[in-house]
């Protein structure tokens, strides 16, 4: 069985560090916060403009001014700053932000993720994703494996217009975890519990190299 | 020098077809809200509007598209509307996507003076194609242009007689930047203290940016997505 989406967001968290500032983005790794322990003492940028966002609010609490990216309705917890946009993506794109998380709808062997754009399809924008792939010190993406016609997401190359090039570290799927070599393929970490390395592997299109030591998740 | 004005209308005094307009806020948060429909009132056509999103149909910007008043967007996300989709996809409506923290910092960029500067972000991309990339320590960055607008609107907090302003929360997002790159800067606010109220240590943006103060006479603040938890 290949991962949940809870699962994939539980395998993430383990990546979070003590005192790291990690901006996650909507979907999946909106879900890694609910995993991260309170005593990591982690801040969770988001960025419209607040460092150390918190839970949703009370219904007694709800602030039209104070919101996420995803322009939900959020609370700051202690010790939280709230900034501009500029500022917000100076920590961005300065690399002082530790993590970022967003999902993705390919990438492929070169760390190049496509994100934001269908051609023919309606074009939302690619809000502070550009941003955060070129800025972050370490980014992550959270994404399926494979498409609904199981095809694989993990290519050779992207066919869809780029958010940025060359800038993926690693990519936990449903299927597993496995890192970016940047050019010679990806490297598998480690798979699903009930998953084995080939069934990864085959539904890999670029090369997967298993790493020593690597083995299925434990949950 | 009277800075506050008391109607919507004389705080868009000047306003003219075909001008470019930069317009604060974050989906519907930190809009200056009584301007942009005082904006749609004036009756400009053929607008730029510069704006991290275009609202939503019937609120913010999304004001100004069902007037047909905006001939191009810049933006960085336009999801949340359906009649900016269908303008656009009819060729109406111009737009120019631009990501967020690149939109950010073409405004901050034009309201200091400078009139480009280099980013990583979008090498490699749609974004950079047609622009100058440059390598600095081994690294493409490509060039993007600061922005002015005609007109800078903006919502603050609080601001004093000489329009010295303090954002409240999130809502502060683009407001600071767009405050400093319009020709004229409208600053719409919640509450007009005395001056030497607002302690200087306190002040987000100082008040040589703000050219016009207006009070808001009622403000909906709406919300996106209101999200809580159960006690």
């Amino acid at each position: 069985m290949p991962l949940t989406r809870e699962q994939i967001a539980q395998r993430i968290a383990r990546e979070v560090q003590p005192g790291f500032c990690v901006n996650l983005g909507i979907g999946i790794p909106t879900l890694v916060a609910n995993y991260i322990p309170a005593s990591m003492n982690v801040m969770l940028q988001s960025e419209n403009g607040l460092l150390g966002m918190g839970p949703f609010p009370f219904e007694n609490e709800v602030d039209p001014d104070l919101i996420n990216a995803g322009k939900q309705t959020v609370t700051a917890v202690r010790g939280a700053s709230f900034f501009s946009s500029a500022d917000s993506f100076a920590m961005i794109r300065g690399g002082h932000v530790d993590l970022t998380v967003l999902g993705a709808m390919e990438v492929d062997r070169e760390g190049d993720i496509a994100n934001w754009m269908v051609p023919g399809k309606m074009v939302k924008g690619m809000g502070g994703a550009m941003d955060l792939v070129a800025g972050a010190r370490r980014v992550i993406v959270a994404m399926q494996h494979t498409a609904k016609d199981g095809s694989s997401k993990l290519l050779n190359k992207c066919t869809l217009p780029l958010t940025g090039q060359k800038c993926i570290d690693r990519i936990v799927t449903d299927f597993g975890v496995l890192d970016v070599m940047k050019g010679a393929g990806f490297r598998l970490l480690e798979w699903a519990p009930d998953m084995t390395a080939e069934q990864v592997i085959r539904a890999t299109e670029a090369p997967v190299e298993v790493a020593p030591g690597a083995g299925p998740m434990r949950f | 020098m009277n800075k506050i004005v008391t109607s919507a209308k004389a705080a868009l005094e000047g306003v003219r077809d075909n001008m470019t307009i930069l317009v604060g806020g974050f989906g519907l948060c930190g809009i200056p809200e009584n301007l942009i429909a005082a904006l749609r009132d004036s009756g400009a056509k053929g607008l730029t509007c510069v704006s991290n999103n275009a609202g939503v149909d019937d609120f913010g910007l999304g004001l100004l598209l069902q007037t047909r008043q905006i001939k191009k967007m810049m933006s960085s996300y336009v999801g949340e509307n359906a009649t900016f989709e269908r303008q656009f996809l009819s060729g109406e409506l111009e737009l120019e996507f631009c990501p967020q923290g690149t939109l950010a910092e073409r405004l901050r960029a034009g309201g200091a003076g400078i009139p480009a500067f280099f980013t990583p972000t979008g090498v490699g991309t749609v974004v950079a194609e047609g622009k100058e990339v440059r390598n600095f320590e081994g690294r493409p960055y490509v060039m993007e242009r600061g922005i002015v607008g005609d007109f800078a609107l903006v919502k603050a907090w609080k601001a004093d007689p000489f329009g010295n302003l303090v954002f409240r929360k999130t809502s502060r997002n683009f407001n600071p930047m767009v405050a400093t790159a319009g020709k004229i800067t409208v600053a719409e606010v919640e509450e007009i203290v005395e001056l030497g109220e607002i302690d200087p240590d306190q002040v987000h943006t100082p008040g040589i940016y703000v050219q016009r103060i207006f009070k808001s006479p009622s403000l909906e603040k709406r919300i996106e997505q209101r999200t809580v938890r159960k006690v």
